[in-house]
Formats: structure tokens, sequence, C-alpha cells
């Protein structure tokens, strides 16, 4: 038996008894971020495939929720920051040893893209409404001119962007649930779920909702063959990772990891989208919607629960 | 030149002294600390071990909050020491996430602040403040590049131990046990 105290009273803020430097805006953007990076990534490639015309969601209404996603994102990101009028730092230097700042960097680029992407479908969108200056309406038309350049950047950027979110904590050893190699790709196949989830919801015709049902339905089963492989992965690990495992399976965030993100968020709308694509009713925005909110709470429960993990010596 | 404390598990008595010295010498915000001592019992009565121990940022060789860090204000001098410069801090709280240890907090003014092995006195040729004070002298601090210093010397003739050294930081305050 160990037991450890601190005899000089110490009780720092956020830090004792147990760490939560990180709170809600971290969750909030690892969600919101994968979601643009999936709204993007979808957009980008059915445009680089020329497919605009058959999938209009995908390209032109989803995309207007990626810039106010990644502003949303920033905002909570800013919001999160202590030394905040000193956030212009990020970008004196790149340091590549660390996924914040590349991911800092990413943001600055995709950021400013992804207004131009929507602007660039300014008037499809939103065909009652005439741009008033002559200069406006030519920008729109050497964007909609390089909508294709666009893309083409726009999917690296996408799919950096998604993995980012993930990369970013598993980069901490200090935080064993957080420092493992799969956390990347379950958060870039979940932001992309999420993204497919999105666009379902906006879809109008059938063939769009069936397209992007499958593609969802594929990312699910990755994704729970991520979830799977993550905690097989701690399962067999050292001390701290067990520990880390505990804390999903059987621990305080089991209710959450298993109900939120796992059963409602992946299991069931996996089945109800594959009963509708058999060709039974099932109104598509249910399936839709639990994606959204697993994805939202499989952030908050890895962030959370990650910061409960540690070494003990 | 690499700085390294050595402290003797076996002297310390949990006093507390160093913990106050570094408040007072590096004006920590009241509240705030940058080195604490923790007193770990081990083992079931009657079979029981106490261990006191002051512990503070282990200035790792292998720093993970210097490689983090974002804007390189956590960064490491020459000599070992890891420093957070205040005003290329963002306060984004990936150090104080990195670091096994627990060293590092934000200060109320917002920038992330540690122990700095009192740098400031080092370069005037004093000891760090908690050594400096310490009652039973259970506390050293001196060059491990150099064999014939006093931390040397302890570390080739003493059973030492690091904190958590499975997570790969390579700390070097090191406790005589």
């Amino acid at each position: 038996m160990q037991e450890e105290l601190f005899t000089s009273g110490r009780n720092l803020p956020h830090i004792d008894p147990s760490l939560e430097i990180w709170h809600w805006p971290i969750s909030v953007y690892l969600f919101l971020g994968g979601l643009a990076a999936g709204l993007l990534f979808f957009a980008s490639l059915i445009t680089v495939l020329g497919k605009e015309k058959d999938y209009p969601a995908a390209v032109k209404y989803a995309s207007i929720i990626s810039p106010i996603a990644l502003t949303l994102g920033l905002l909570a990101l800013f919001y999160d920051l202590t030394h905040k009028f000193y956030f212009w730092r990020l970008y004196t230097t790149i340091r590549i040893e660390s996924p914040m700042s590349w991911g800092a960097w990413v943001l600055l680029i995709i950021t400013p893209i992804s207004f131009l992407w929507v602007f660039s479908y300014y008037s499809e969108i939103f065909p009652k409404w005439k741009l008033k200056f002559e200069f406006l309406n030519n920008f729109e038309k050497f964007l909609k001119d390089n909508r294709k350049n666009m893309a083409y950047a726009l999917i690296p950027l996408s799919i950096i962007l998604g993995v980012y979110t993930g990369i970013l904590l598993s980069a901490f050893n200090a935080r064993p649930l957080w420092n493992n190699a799969i956390l990347g790709p379950l958060f870039l196949v979940s932001g992309l779920s999420t993204g497919a989830a999105t666009i379902i919801l906006l879809a109008k015709t059938k063939k769009e909702k069936h397209l992007f049902g499958k593609i969802d339905l594929a990312l699910i089963v990755l994704e729970l063959g991520l979830i799977v492989h993550m905690l097989m992965g701690m399962y067999a690990g050292s001390e701290v990772q067990l520990e880390a495992m505990q804390l999903l399976v059987g621990g305080e965030f089991t209710l959450m990891f298993f109900g939120f993100v796992i059963i409602l968020g992946l299991i069931v709308p996996a089945i109800l989208e594959l009963i509708e694509l058999i060709g039974f009713k099932v109104p598509v925005a249910v399936p839709a919607l639990l994606v959204l909110i697993g994805g939202l709470v499989l952030r908050f429960v890895i962030v959370e629960a990650g910061q409960i993990t540690r070494y003990l010596y | 030149m690499r700085y390294a404390m050595v402290i003797d598990t076996l002297k310390c008595v949990g006093c507390s002294d160093c913990v106050v010295a570094c408040q007072t010498e590096n004006d920590v915000p009241i509240g705030y600390c940058r080195d604490w001592i923790t007193e770990t019992v081990n083992g079931a009565y009657p079979n029981i071990e106490l261990e006191l121990k002051s512990e503070r940022c282990n200035h790792c060789e292998n720093a993970p909050c210097v490689r983090c860090c974002p804007t390189g204000a956590s960064h490491q001098l020459v000599n070992g020491i890891v420093l957070v410069t205040g005003d290329e801090c963002i306060g984004c709280g990936a150090c104080i996430e990195s670091c096994p240890y627990d060293a590092r907090y934000q200060h109320p003014d917002g920038y992330v602040d540690k122990c700095t092995f009192c740098h400031h006195r080092l370069e005037k040729g004093q000891l760090p403040a908690c050594v400096s004070v310490c009652p039973t002298k259970c506390m050293y601090f001196g060059d491990l590049d150099n064999p014939n210093s006093e931390v040397s010397e302890l570390l080739k003739n003493r059973k030492h131990k690091t904190l958590a050294p499975e997570a790969g930081t390579k700390p070097n305050v090191y406790y005589l046990i």
C-alpha cells in the first residue's frame, strides 16, 4: 500500500487535487475542428471528382457551416488561453515538435480558405441578394474559377486539421489515456463521420442522403474498430495505461463512454442507417443527430478522463 | 555544465522551510508554490516506511514541456535549466498537461510559472534559495558534468532514485534513499 500526502499544503488552482487545466472550450473546439475538417474534406473531394452538380449539399450548403464552426472553435480556444493578448506569439515561430504550433498554422491557412469557399458559392446560395460592388462580383468569379485549386489545397489541409485534434492530445506522455497513437486516426474518423452526418441533415435528394449514409456507415464501423484497438492497446499496456482504461471500462466515465459514445453515438445510428439503406423508412435526421452528439461526447470524455490519468511515484 | 539537485530523503524532516524560502525569494503569489513537500507512507502497519521529499520542477534533460510549447516560451538553457519567458507564453496549458510531475502552474497574471533553480541567484554565485535555507542540510546543488562536484560524488556513493523515470523525461533532481 502506498499513500502520498502534500504536507506543505499544496493547493494550486486547476492542478490540485486533479488536473483541470483544459475545460469545456477545448472539448468543444476539438469537436468543431473535427466537424469542419470533415465538411471541408467531403466538399473538396466531391469537387475534385467533378460531381458538384449531383451533391449540392456537400459542396454548397454544408460548407456554410465549416467557417462558422472554425470561427466558434477559434473563439473557444482563445477563451481558454490565460495570457490571451500574447496569442500572436504563436505566429512568430514554427515549432515542428509541438502539435499545437502546426495546428495553429493550419488553422491560420484553412479558416480563410473556408470563408473563400463559401463566398465562391455566394450567388448560388443567396440568389436574391446581389453583390453591390463590381469588384466583389469579379472576386467571386475568380474564386469560382479557382474552386478546384482550393479543393486540391483543402484535401491535405483538412486531413491535417482532423488528425491534429487527436495528435494534440496524444503528444502528452504525462497523460497515459491520451498517450496512444490511435487518438489521431480516431479523431480524424470521428470528425469525418460528424461531417458526413451534417451533410445528411442538409441533403435534399435521396441520392445524396444515401451516398453519405453509406460513407457514414463505413466511417462508424472504422471508428468502432479504432476504439476497440485503443482499448486493447491500453489493456495490454503498462500499469498507468491499465488505470487509464479502467476509467472508461468500469470507472466513472463508463456510462458516458459506452452509453453515449459507443451505443447511442455509433451502434444505434449505424443500425438505423443500415435499415434505411435496405429500404425501410427511417427519418435520417435521427442517426445523423446521434452521430453528432456522440462525437461531441467523445471529445468531452477523452479530454476530461485524460486529465485524471497520470504517473504515480 | 549540467545543473542537478540531490536531496537526501533520510535527512529531510519535512519542515517546509524550502517552500517558504522559495515563495519569499521568488515572490510567488499567495496560494501558489514552486516546490512542495510530500510524505509517502509505504506498507501496512506494523511494517511501515515513511519517506519525506521536497519536490519541484525536475529540469528534465528530455523536457516534454519544452517539446510541447507552441511558442518556444518554455526553453532549456545549455546548463540544463528549463525556463519560461513570461511575455512569450500564451497560457495555453500544453506544458502543464505535458508535465508528469505537475510542477507548473498558471500565474494569476496569466503566464505559466515554475521553479527556475533560482537562476538569478546562480548567476551571482549563490545557491538556490531552498538549498541555502535547509536546516538539516539535506539538499545539495551542483554540476553533474564535473565528476568531482559534491552532487556527482553523492550519486557515485549513495543509492538514489529519480521520480517517474518510466515517463522518459530524464529528470535532474535526484533523491538519495
